[in-house]
Formats: C-alpha cells, sequence, structure tokens
C-alpha cells in the first residue's frame, strides 16, 4: 500500500510545487507591470489615440463636424444643395436634414445617406482643421465632448446610430477604413491608459 | 403591408419600405402633382410635407413617412397655403411651371415657421428648390407678398 501510495503523493507534491511556480510567476509579472503601468499603458494610448484619429478625421465623420455648413462625399466638397445649422443643429426653413435624410438609414434608389437624428454636431464639437493633438483634447473635455466621461466616449463610439453609419455610408461613399471593433477597442485601449494625446 | 396617411386618407400599400415615396405618391396613388425631377433630393420637385415638414419624397422612404401625416399639393390648405398661391397667381411666377408645386410646398413651410422672412432667411430655405427658368427673383417677391398678406 505504501508503495502504491507513494507515486500518487508525489503527484500531489509535484501539482502543489506547479501551482505554487506558476503563481509566483504570475504575481512577480503582475507586480512588474503595476509597477511599470503608467508608461506602458500611457504608450498603448498613445498609439490607441494616433488610429482612432484617422478614423474621427475621416470623410464619414469630419463631414459633419462642421461649424455652420456640413462637407459632402469622400472629396469634402460643400453640401449640395447648401444647407446651414440652425437652432437645432438640424437646419432651418425648408432646409432641415429630415427633409432629405431617413431615420431608418440610407436611401439605396436616390443614394441620400441616412441614420437616427441625422444631424450637424454640435458646435462645441467642430473638429475641422484640429490636429490631431489638439481633437483629442477636445474628445476628451467635458465641456466639448457632450460631457462624456472616457466610458461614456466607449459606449458613444460602441452604439451611437451616427458613429455606426461611418461602416454602413451606402453606394458611393468610402467606409471607415478600420474596423469597427477594432476601433472601440482602441477606444478601450485609449481610455484605459490615460486618454493621452500628442503634443 | 404599409399605411401612408396621404391628404387625409389612409393606403394600404404593399410595397417595399425602401420605396422612395414619390413613387408611391405618383405611381400608386396617382397623385401626379408631386413631380420627378433629379431623384436624388438635389432639386426640389418632389417637396410634400410630412408632419409639416417640408420632405424631398424621392428621397424619403416609404418606411420612414409610414403613420405620419404626408401631405400634397393636390390638398395642401389653410391661410399660408391661400397666401401662397395667391401672390403665386397674382405675380405670375411660374415659367414653365415644372417646379411650382415643390416651391410651394416649400415656401408654405418657411412662412408657417417665418412670419417675415427676410431675404436671406428666403434664400437659405428655399435653396434646394430648383428652378431652370431662374424665376428665383419672382418667387422671392411672391414669398414677401404673401407674408405681406398674413400680418
Amino acid at each position: 500500500m505504501r508503495i502504491s501510495e507513494s507515486p500518487l503523493r508525489n503527484n500531489h507534491f509535484s501539482v502543489a510545487f506547479i501551482l505554487a511556480v506558476i503563481g509566483i510567476a504570475l504575481s512577480s509579472t503582475g507586480a512588474a507591470r503595476t509597477a511599470a503601468a503608467p508608461a506602458d499603458d500611457q504608450a498603448a494610448s498613445l498609439a490607441a489615440w494616433n488610429e482612432i484619429a484617422t478614423v474621427l478625421q475621416n470623410p464619414r465623420c469630419l463631414n459633419c463636424h462642421q461649424l455652420d455648413s456640413p462637407l459632402q462625399g469622400d472629396s469634402r466638397r460643400a453640401h449640395i444643395p447648401h444647407v446651414v445649422r440652425g437652432p437645432d443643429n438640424q437646419g432651418v426653413g425648408a432646409m432641415r436634414c429630415g427633409n432629405c435624410h431617413n431615420n431608418m438609414g440610407n436611401n439605396p434608389t436616390s443614394g441620400t445617406p441616412g441614420g437616427l437624428h441625422w444631424q450637424l454636431a454640435p458646435v462645441s464639437m467642430l473638429w475641422q482643421g484640429l490636429s490631431s493633438g489638439d481633437l483629442c483634447r477636445a474628445v476628451k473635455d467635458a465641456k466639448r465632448n457632450g460631457n462624456r466621461d472616457g466610458a461614456a466616449l466607449v459606449k458613444h463610439m460602441e452604439d451611437e446610430a451616427l458613429v455606426l453609419y461611418g461602416w454602413n455610408p451606402g453606394k458611393g461613399r468610402e467606409s471607415v477604413p478600420i474596423p469597427h471593433k477594432k476601433v472601440v477597442e482602441d477606444m478601450k485601449i485609449w481610455v484605459a491608459g490615460g486618454m493621452a494625446c500628442p503634443n | 403591408m404599409i399605411t401612408l396617411k396621404v391628404n387625409g386618407e389612409s393606403h394600404e400599400l404593399d410595397v417595399s419600405p425602401e420605396m422612395p415615396l414619390l413613387w408611391a405618391l405618383r405611381d400608386r396613388l396617382h397623385l401626379t402633382g408631386t413631380k420627378f425631377g433629379c431623384g436624388k433630393a438635389m432639386c426640389g420637385a418632389c417637396t410634400v410635407h410630412i408632419d409639416g415638414q417640408a420632405a424631398r419624397s424621392c428621397s424619403i422612404m416609404v418606411g420612414e413617412a409610414a403613420g405620419k401625416t404626408i401631405t400634397t399639393i393636390e390638398a395642401v390648405s389653410g391661410k399660408v397655403a391661400e397666401a401662397v398661391t395667391q401672390a403665386w397667381q397674382r405675380l405670375d411666377v411660374v415659367q414653365c411651371g415644372y417646379c411650382q408645386s415643390g416651391q410651394i410646398m416649400s415656401a408654405i413651410v418657411l412662412l408657417t415657421g417665418n412670419k417675415a422672412p427676410t431675404d436671406e432667411d428666403i434664400d437659405l430655405s428655399m435653396e434646394g428648390n430648383i428652378c431652370r427658368c431662374g424665376t428665383y427673383v419672382r418667387i422671392r417677391h411672391a414669398i414677401h407678398e404673401a407674408a405681406k398678406s398674413l400680418a
């Protein structure tokens, strides 16, 4: 019996030893990561921002983050017909966004793009002409971003109808070049690393 | 089936929700006062009212308009509509007339929300209605006249 039990005991010992070694290894890796976190995460955050900036500066996003009138198309020309912001960011008189743009989405027949509550972005979210660094500071500034914290910014990127439109622009317009899932991941990394911005 | 409320009547239509409203109005309901111009919301000839707002019916889809109140040139009514159509006739605004139903529908929306529009207000609001005969001066004049008659 004793002889037959011995390998079992040895196995217990081995398993315990291996677990202990793994435990030490994990905890020391964890400690090392925690100690180096700010620099590492900040670098990752900045790298993620660089990806995010290419999305936000894409015509699908930037065309409606303008001062008084949107731009149109991949060439970013002035919107035809001419439309203006108006008091609620949705135009004036008989020239309102919803006069042509459908809440239910793109019109495949007329080619008019659409999405829920189509509108110009609020004036505080004017992105035209901003460098990547200035855009980054504008996006994380709660006074200019619709009072959103990091988590709300991630959620905005995740499920806001007009954001999602960027990946479903309809015929004749290029989609945002980075997959939506990847951009959401980038947003999470950017936020987790302290929303780092280029100088 | 999609229910469209047009000019006070409900219509059940067996059409795709993506069908442009203009197709339903002209080809299914035979309301041909609303015109097809460019087909991509660039000219305004197809303007109708949806819940009192201007709408380019070539671009607004049937599914978007379902259940809402749709009014076409055939049935538009009320003080503002009367003032606009009377001014249109008094000043003989129309040249070829193809764009006029869209122009009138947009002018009614403008004057309903703005009792005394300036030239700039008129330009900004009527920008989406193209007149290939170039009657813009007469259109602007008629809108001022209609505003005066409503004052």
